[in-house]
């Protein structure tokens, strides 16, 4: 073995240790849906034309295909059943690996827990190949028990395989884009935040792709989720397809491995330079300003990309719609102007969303604060709890509402120039800012956890991705009403926002008013903990 | 005079464990107290306590005649705090962070902060990520020193730093005591706490063990003696206070406590003495009194001076300076 990956099996070994209940529940829960949902679709759609019908209505609505994709064939009752899988649920695994990878390279490294090791007999590139060997096996262990999963469920074990491998070979494309991510940038936040905003690109590339008349334009070849979605599985099963990811590993992983060569141990590519010698931070508000705002710029400038991109996509919808199914259905949904909103409701209301993450991110901060020791010598000054952690939660909340503000101008900008009605600019701004309370609805609940239970910080993430599996798939897996009920974003209002919404706004912001008042409560009187 | 720290009865639990178990604490105005224990014996736990980061499970805590729990951002303007283990901001310089907590703290003097970090030898420009552990701990004791606080907590401040910046950092500490004010000062290095403590407090699993001025203490133990005699005589260790004895050809090396000091020295005479080496009790011994193994000096003290049973001689030569093992 080159010396430089000496303690690789050592350092595979403390991974599998470290992750032993992450992985086996990430692996379990792909496999445990992917089987209900295999059983659901059967029984949803139990003949051909019932299928047919439902293919053709999703393959017609262009906010449909935009968030999902396309249907290949009508016929398959898999491609069917999947339809939500091929990209976003590919996108939820694809950040999983990518925080995974992160977890186990460039996180240890600034910690200085990789020096501790480093000490032993730990080549250079050992943390890299470990990361990048336990994300192979969960890969295909993900893949592989998903495939079996769906056979199980009663679908074709061809397309079963190819549909598992497909994600398996994006969750490894995405791990290694991770893997270079981690050398390039000298925080593991800043490499997470690279790695979710390289997917994202990725996904909006290929909902412009699909959108494309006829079926997919080269830009979704370009994304590696719309290589998943052209695997086609259940509706062809383009095996060759699944080259172009293992490319993109046989390209990316040589790349991480010279970029760790050409660095030191805790350094980025770019060399520290000397800052300011006095500091201008006049308390815990500038400092909290300034330790979150490079996060803020960059999500904004994501939400501003991303709105005019979906927002421009309006003027595909009407475009999309010329088989005689499709023109029903826009009659019986009330004609071209209540497409138009229905298209842009769906895009509002996933940035509200987007926006939630952002928040709980920005709230979180709290806890990472208290568990890196920064709070104890901030505490040690007459600073009072409150004021700092109001601080924190303070930007939080107006860093979504500044989102949603610039989500719903540039998606209204984005609209308003393709089909030339300047009124959409305002009535998106509206839709987006009425987002903002089940928004903050989630950085209560992030504030309410770090107050009473912080070491299960991280789990307000788990808490987010369930109520949006569950707004997404709650009816498909039969959840019931009162689950369902419990999502803030379910109490949303949506495009077109008239005063008939004041009630909901003002019921979710008292929520999250009494969820920050909770947490202020519990982060009172509990111990400072690391 | 006036006690700037008075905790009386404090238990501190974290779920099952007892940190603090019925601890009493008390520091004087205007004095150094040196508060000594070895890792994980509760110093750190009972500083966050006098800070209000911890709360209390029983008993009571007065600082400055505040309550650390209730009364934070008063209590906190008049005191200023180093952490035991210092934690800065990676993408911060040292000069903003230090800005930073003296502005949080209140009074923050700009002249003697740049004094402070010229004595320290410290390049404020630099961003945190890229500091040594000495250089963070620098950071921490400038923001703290160059604060008008009335009482220090400094919670092993010299971790970290070499010995020329220790002694700066001494000198600090002589400036402070002659300007009045009160400083704590945890730590497991004996010989800086005997520099600057006018009082020291030991405490050992999660109480104080002893408390006092050094040269009180230093009564509390024994006094190492080397002697060469002409003839060593029979039933030195009979002696009353006297441990530990162990013959080598012409050589005696004892253990002695203070009352046995006189008897001892006159069966030494009498002997023929030659020459006679004694080392006073260092804050060392007092510390492996406390912590070498209670119960061995419990059955020495019981067995009284037969030798066998007491003979836990401690291997080190008296004097040499290292820290010597009880339980060889």
């Amino acid at each position: 073995m080159r010396e430089t990956l000496a303690g690789t099996g050592v350092m595979i070994r403390l991974g599998l240790r470290r992750d032993r209940w992450l992985l086996p529940f990430w692996i379990a829960g792909f496999a445990l849906i992917s089987y209900s949902t295999a059983v659901a679709g059967a029984e949803l759609y139990p003949e051909l034309g019932s299928r047919v019908e439902a293919a053709t209505a999703l393959n017609a609505t262009a906010s449909m295909v935009a968030l999902f994709g396309r249907i290949y064939d009508p016929t398959s009752i898999g491609a069917l059943s999947l339809i939500k899988y091929t990209a976003f649920m590919t996108a939820i695994l694809a950040v999983l690996m990518a925080i995974l990878v992160v977890r186990h390279t460039r996180a240890d490294e600034e910690s200085g827990r990789l020096e501790l090791l480093g000490g032993g007999r730990l080549g250079r590139d050992a943390p890299l190949a470990s990361a990048l060997t336990i994300s192979l096996g969960a890969n295909l262990a993900l893949g592989l028990l998903s495939a079996a999963a769906l056979t199980a469920g009663g679908l074709p074990s061809s397309g079963s395989l190819a549909f598992g491998l497909g994600w398996a070979a994006t969750g490894m494309a995405f791990s290694a884009v991770a893997g270079v991510a981690a050398q390039v940038t000298a925080s593991a936040r800043a490499a997470t935040g690279f790695s979710i905003g390289f997917i994202a690109v990725t996904y909006a590339l290929r909902a412009v792709g699909d959108l494309a008349e006829p079926g997919p334009s080269v830009l979704s070849w370009l994304s590696p989720i719309g290589w998943n979605q052209q695997i086609r599985a259940f509706a062809g099963d383009r095996w060759w397809v699944l080259a172009l990811p293992a490319a993109l590993c046989l390209v990316l992983v040589p790349a991480a491995f010279a970029l760790r060569a050409a660095r030191d141990l805790g350094a980025g590519l770019r060399a520290e330079r000397p800052g300011p010698s006095a500091g201008s931070l006049a308390g815990v508000w500038d400092l909290a300003v300034r330790l979150q705002y490079r996060l803020l710029l960059a999500w904004s400038v994501a939400f501003v990309l991303f709105g005019v991109v979906i927002g421009s996509l309006v003027s595909n919808v009407g475009e999309l719609l010329n088989s005689p199914n499709a023109q029903d259905l826009i009659r019986r949904i009330g004609g071209q102007a209540a497409l138009t909103d229905a298209f842009l409701a769906a895009e509002i209301s996933i940035m509200g969303v987007l926006a939630a993450a952002y928040g709980v991110s920005a709230a979180n901060h709290l806890r990472s604060e208290e568990a890196s020791g920064h709070t104890e010598a901030l505490l040690g000054t007459a600073t009072t709890r409150i004021r700092w952690a109001a601080s924190h939660f303070a930007f939080a909340l107006a860093g979504v509402t500044v989102l949603l503000l610039l989500a719903g101008v540039s998606i209204g900008a984005g609209a308003a120039s393709a089909v030339g009605d300047a009124a959409l600019v305002g009535r998106s701004t509206v839709a987006a800012l009425a987002q903002v309370p089940a928004a903050w609805v989630l950085a209560g609940v992030a504030l309410a956890v770090f107050g009473w239970a912080p070491r299960l910080a991280g789990m307000v993430w788990v808490f987010l991705l369930a109520l949006v599996a569950l707004g997404e798939f709650g009816v498909l897996w039969n959840a019931p009403e009162w689950l369902m009920e419990l999502s803030p974003f379910r109490h949303s209002p949506l495009l077109p926002v008239d005063s008939g919404a004041v009630p909901a706004l003002a019921a979710l912001t008292v929520a999250a008013a009494a969820l920050a008042a909770l947490g202020f409560a519990g982060w009172r009187r509990r111990d400072l903990t690391a | 005079m006036d006690s700037v720290v008075e905790m009386t009865g404090v238990v501190k639990r974290f779920g099952a464990v007892t940190a603090l178990d019925g601890l009493d604490f008390e520091v004087a105005a205007g004095e150094v107290h040196g508060f000594l224990g070895p890792n994980g014996s509760g110093k750190s736990t009972t500083l966050r306590l006098l800070l209000g980061l911890l709360r209390s499970s029983a008993g009571s805590i007065r600082v400055l005649g505040l309550d650390p729990w209730h009364d934070v951002a008063a209590l906190h303007r008049r005191l200023a705090y180093v952490p035991g283990d210092v934690a800065l901001w990676p993408n911060l310089t040292g000069g903003e962070v230090i800005d930073l907590l003296g502005r949080l703290q209140g009074v923050h003097d700009r002249a003697r902060r740049d004094r402070l970090l010229e004595l320290f030898e410290l390049d404020p420009s630099k961003k945190s990520r890229t500091y040594s552990k000495g250089n963070r701990q620098k950071v921490a004791l400038v923001a703290a020193l160059a604060t008008d606080a009335e009482l220090f907590l400094l919670d092993e401040p010299t971790s970290g730093l070499d010995p020329l910046m220790e002694d700066a950092f001494r000198g600090c500490v002589r400036e402070l005591r002659a300007q009045g004010r009160t400083v704590v000062l945890s730590s497991h290095i004996l010989s800086e706490a005997e520099a600057l403590s006018d009082r020291v407090s030991i405490i050992r699993a999660g109480k104080v063990v002893e408390t006092g001025p050094l040269e009180q203490l230093r009564h509390l133990t024994r006094t190492s003696v080397t002697a060469d005699l002409a003839a060593v005589p029979p039933g030195l260790d009979v002696l009353p206070g006297v441990h530990d004895v162990v013959v080598t050809n012409h050589r005696v090396t004892a253990q002695v406590e203070p009352a046995g000091l006189g008897p001892f020295l006159d069966a030494l005479t009498s002997a023929g003495l030659q020459s006679l080496t004694s080392q006073p009790p260092t804050l060392e011994d007092l510390f492996l009194r406390h912590y070498g193994d209670i119960s061995a000096g419990d059955a020495a003290a019981a067995v009284g001076t037969t030798t066998g049973r007491s003979g836990v001689p401690r291997p080190g030569l008296p004097g040499d300076g290292g820290r010597r093992s009880r339980d060889a």
